[in-house]
């Protein structure tokens, strides 16, 4: 029944509740946040509903209007889109669940536009998603930009500022793709993924195509903050509010991740080892040198979220190592770190938001022993998904890295492995420098108040992210071989 | 859920009994007396679950438990063999003892951070009892891994900068050597599948070329090689000295080296094998190693003047026997090899809780400071002068028996060379531990300057002096009889015949 029409359901889940916020917001005074967790708990459960029928009965097509495509826009569900609208969604409800109970600094007068943008900007990403028309994912790209941007901004001191200079980098990588995309239609007079795939198949990558295509990835590089196009990112995380970067930094770059997955390997024909069009090796080098770089950075930074912020340019890079390698066991690593970094990311965003809503400051070399002993659960939670990040078997972060490094020796590249290992030593060394100072420090412990461990709305959303880091790393079989293998292309 | 309970879900059981005390010590931290009780009985649950294991593996059965799936074609699972169980003997049977010697200790030097120090104990022994049973080179590496962060905060327990810095030092050894580990297991896979450790190695000829044999044996070498201290992968070692001397001496002498001397022989023997090692000669780069190991370390624990440093280097020295065994394969030696695993671990477990008793009673860190102490503290001094025999390889410790089939097995393998690293090794232990025994009987007490510590008059706690002296009484039963009342020698013979037998190598010794 509703079966069919899910790909837009989610979509207008988004869009309703935004259009819903004001009236919320006039009921009660905390009702827009609640409103937001409900809408994003229906557009997950749609999601997972989506997931299965793609799981059980392939993947579907919806023809939006009842236009049928290539003139109308089309929406299109398959294992790779379903997969990456469980992820965001799944993320996304989880920090929105922590943003209501925890009480964050948003809700307040400025809640409704807040929340509103909120809405519209998951509401983009799911757009993004579930698209098959490459016009059509602009303008939802655009849409989840524009409030990002707004949610970014909304911080005080340089927030405004940063989330401006974000601003204007995503709009010229917006612009390249629209530019891309001229290209492509001249070429192909067609915006239908699927139909501009077909007439490339026929006709060939030719020189207007490859030149789209260029412009189209460059855009989207910028978007996920790809080395050496990152620049906004650090400065655009680090100064904005603690909520808008919990909500944004798992999934926002993973968005962008999944245009690239999308295009490079069912849209357009590039194949792995054309010399004359090397994109593929030119993404795993850039993805190779963005782990390093990022991983770089991180170590000296003294900001926790700007550290955490380098730190998500190294894991993008793992990312498109992964698209890079052109390999299956390189594409399901990139996947499944799309997964397990979403769920790392917002886990180590929310303890720092933590740290700031209980006054305690993100400035690491203030952080004490009394952090752990104000916050035992969360700073345990902090600890598992730093050692996820590092990469420590039996958590997530261990897996996704086994993946990659089996896909770069598939593909012949000790490289590679090289760097993911090197990577890995360097997140060793900046987690630890935190997990030093929290843990040991000269505190007569006995003295002091008991440690109160227990089980609050304040740290749920953590702990959950915490345990989820646990089970998707002892099944990440069942993750790989149920949901990840059906949407491995032919390499 | 049943199934659970059933009897082939041993193995599971005695790697979950300590996992399942840490949050109990946890909540427990407000009541000590509890705390400390949880402790004792998960160390004498895990005993017996592993004495129950043995009975099983000693009517020949080998348990096997696959737990799930952790990666395409690879199972998280525990085997139970002999070198398995044996090593799990060691650590579990240990444990107890250093568990009632911690007690003693903490209390006696009113230590810090107790909770953490028990509930991180009882992960490292989870970690290690796991590393015994682990049945693949995935499920090794992961309980390594956790082994490495459990062990962690023992380390850095002091929480002085030096402690702080012995940790990051400690990590930086431990987790780069994990990464190469990784690397191996998964060239390694890539290429033969599952990898189960198989007796007489699993690795079929013509799957690698010979330089990427080499340096796949490389990969995995100072995989565990650092752990197993061998130079120069060893500094961690004297540095991590700053812990606790229970740690230490736990930690140091039992569970952590010796996971990593465990490593080299799961790797030599089970997963190269002795053919493959003697054809790529892969077998002498590693004794090479061993044997320069062996007599530098001896040499530098010479001039130590710390007490806990000088045991540290002595462990670096013995470690290497162990690996020399491994690196030469023959029967004899690998049963040398497989029963130092053992001997070592309770001579020198003696050793380092003499040396904590000391520390906590008398306050003395220096062997320069030891002068007539044996005479106040008799029973300490008498433990660790049978240490310290047994070390050098004089009979009837249990030092003597591996270290006469080592040596038999260097002659064997046809490197009499190593029969004479071994014999000077063997003059330079008495060299640097028989002073350290005869100040302490012999010398007269140096004349106390003002603010420094007395001799104290009487021993130390009796929650200390025990166990150290039953780990000393232990040495001489084993010594004379190596196979009352736990099999050591059964088993190590098994476990060498298993190896060195399964493939067309040496021919059997005679005996």
């Amino acid at each position: 029944m509703i079966g069919e029409h899910l790909p837009i359901i989610v979509i207008l889940t988004y869009c309703i509740a935004a259009l819903l916020m004001p009236a919320a917001g006039l009921l009660h005074r905390k009702a827009p946040s609640i409103l937001a967790f409900a809408s994003g708990l229906a557009a997950l459960v749609f999601s997972f509903m989506t997931l299965w029928k793609t799981v059980r009965e392939g993947a579907f097509n919806y023809a939006v209007g009842a236009w049928p495509p290539p003139v109308g826009i089309e929406l299109l569900a398959d294992p790779l889109s379903a997969f990456f609208l469980v992820v965001i969604n799944l993320v996304s409800t989880i920090v929105l669940f922590h943003a209501h109970f925890s009480d964050g600094k948003e809700s307040g007068e400025r809640s409704i536009s807040y929340y509103a943008c909120v809405m519209l900007m998951l509401g983009g990403f799911s757009g993004i998603v579930g698209t098959a028309d490459l016009f059509n994912l602009f303008v939802f790209l655009e849409m989840s930009a524009l409030a990002g941007y707004a949610l970014l901004g909304n911080g005080s001191g340089r927030a405004a500022h940063s989330a401006f200079r974000y601003l204007i980098l995503g709009t010229i990588g917006a612009s390249f793709y629209l530019l891309g995309l001229g290209f492509i239609y001249v070429e192909t007079g067609s915006l239908n993924m699927g139909d501009v795939s077909l007439i490339l198949g026929d006709v060939g990558m030719q020189t207007t195509a490859r030149i789209g295509f260029v412009f189209i990835i460059i855009g989207i590089s910028l978007k996920m903050a790809l080395l050496p196009l990152h620049q906004w990112l650090p400065d655009a995380y680090t100064d904005a509010p603690a909520m808008s970067t919990a909500l944004i930094a798992p999934i926002g770059a993973k968005v962008a991740v999944y245009v690239l997955i999308r295009l490079m390997y069912d849209v357009f024909p590039v194949a792995p080892g054309d010399w004359a069009f090397p994109l593929h090796t030119i993404l795993a080098i850039a993805g190779a040198a963005g782990i390093i770089w990022g991983s770089v950075m991180a170590i000296p930074q003294t900001n926790m979220k700007r550290m955490l912020a380098y730190s998500s340019v190294a894991q993008i890079g793992y990312i498109a190592l992964g698209i890079g390698l052109a390999t299956p066991f390189g594409y399901i690593g990139a996947v499944l770190h799309v997964f397990n970094h979403a769920i790392m990311k917002a886990c180590l965003f929310l303890f720092s938001a933590r740290l700031e809503k209980t006054g305690q400051g993100i400035r690491i070399d203030k952080l004490t022993p009394a952090t752990r002993r104000r916050l035992p659960v969360s700073t345990a939670c902090f600890v598992l998904a730093a050692i996820s990040m590092i990469g420590l078997p039996p958590t997530a972060g261990f897996f996704s890295k086994w993946y990659l490094i089996l896909g770069s020796l598939e593909s012949g590249n000790g490289f590679y492995v090289v760097v993911i290992l090197a990577s890995s030593l360097l997140n060793a060394v900046y987690f630890f420098r935190i997990i030093e100072r929290i843990y040991f420090g000269n505190t007569d412990t006995d003295a002091l108040e008991p440690v109160r461990v227990r089980l609050t709305r304040r740290n749920l959303a953590l702990v959950t992210l915490a345990l989820s880091l646990l089970l998707a790393g002892l099944f990440n079989v069942w993750i790989v071989k149920s949901l990840i293998a059906p949407m491995v292309p032919a390499f | 859920m049943n199934a659970f309970f059933q009897a082939s879900f041993l193995p599971l059981h005695a790697v979950l009994v300590s996992f399942l005390a840490v949050p109990a010590i946890l909540l427990a931290s407000r009541r000590p007396n509890l705390r400390e009780g949880i402790s004792l009985f998960a160390a004498v649950a895990k005993f017996a679950l592993v004495l129950a294991l043995l009975g099983s593996v000693l009517d020949g059965n080998r348990p096997v438990l696959e737990l799930l799936q952790i990666a395409p074609g690879i199972s998280l699972s525990l085997a139970v063999d002999p070198l398995g169980i044996f090593f799990a003997l060691v650590a579990s049977g240990l444990w107890i003892l250093t568990t009632v010697y911690s007690i003693g200790y903490m209390r006696g030097n009113r230590e810090g951070g107790q909770t953490r120090y028990y509930a991180s104990f009882a992960l490292s022994l989870s970690a290690t009892i796991g590393i015994a049973f682990s049945a693949n080179l995935l499920t090794f590496l992961l309980f390594y891994e956790l082994l490495t962060l459990a062990t962690y905060p023992l380390v850095v327990h002091k929480e002085t900068p030096a402690a702080i810095r012995a940790g990051r030092m400690y990590l930086a050894y431990a987790l780069s050597a994990g990464l190469l580990f990784l690397a191996g297991t998964i060239w390694l896979q890539s290429r033969t599948g599952m990898g189960s450790f198989t007796a007489g190695g699993f690795i079929a000829e013509g799957l690698f070329s010979s330089w990427e044999l080499t340096s796949l044996f490389l990969l995995f070498m100072v995989g565990v090689g650092v752990k197993a201290g061998i130079m120069p992968l060893h500094s961690w070692l004297p540095a991590a000295m700053v812990a606790p001397t229970p740690v230490s001496a736990l930690l140091h002498a039992v569970a952590v080296v010796k996971s990593g001397a465990f490593g080299v022989l799961r790797i030599t023997g089970f997963v190269f094998g002795p053919e493959t090692m003697r054809e790529q000669g892969l077998d002498l780069l590693l004794a090479c190693f061993a044997g320069a190991t062996i007599l530098l370390a001896s040499i530098i624990a010479l001039k130590q003047d710390d007490l806990k440093k000088r045991l540290a280097f002595s462990t670096i020295g013995h470690l290497s026997y162990i690996v020399m065994g491994a690196a030469l394969a023959s029967t004899a030696a690998f049963t040398g090899s497989v029963l130092h695993l053992s001997a070592h671990a309770l001579m020198k477990i003696t050793l380092f809780l003499c040396a904590g008793a000391i520390y906590v009673h008398a306050h003395k860190t220096r062997v320069s400071e030891l002068d007539g102490l044996g005479r106040s503290m008799p029973w300490t001094f008498g433990a660790f002068a049978i240490g310290s025999l047994g070390l050098a390889g004089i009979p009837p410790v249990n030092g003597f028996i591996s270290k006469w089939w080592l040596a038999s097995g260097s002659l064997e393998s046809g490197y009499p060379l190593v029969l004479g690293i071994f014999l000077l090794s063997g003059l330079l232990n008495a060299g640097y531990f028989f002073p350290i025994v005869i100040r302490g009987f012999f010398h007269a007490p140096a004349e106390t300057e003002e603010g420094a510590h007395a001799h104290p008059a009487s021993e130390a706690s009796p929650w200390m002096v025990v166990p150290l002296c039953l780990t000393a009484a232990l040495a001489i039963v084993f010594g004379i009889m190596p196979d009352f009342p736990l099999p050591f020698f059964d088993l190590a013979r098994q476990i060498a015949e298993s190896v060195t037998l399964s493939g067309p190598g040496l021919l059997p010794p005679s005996g």
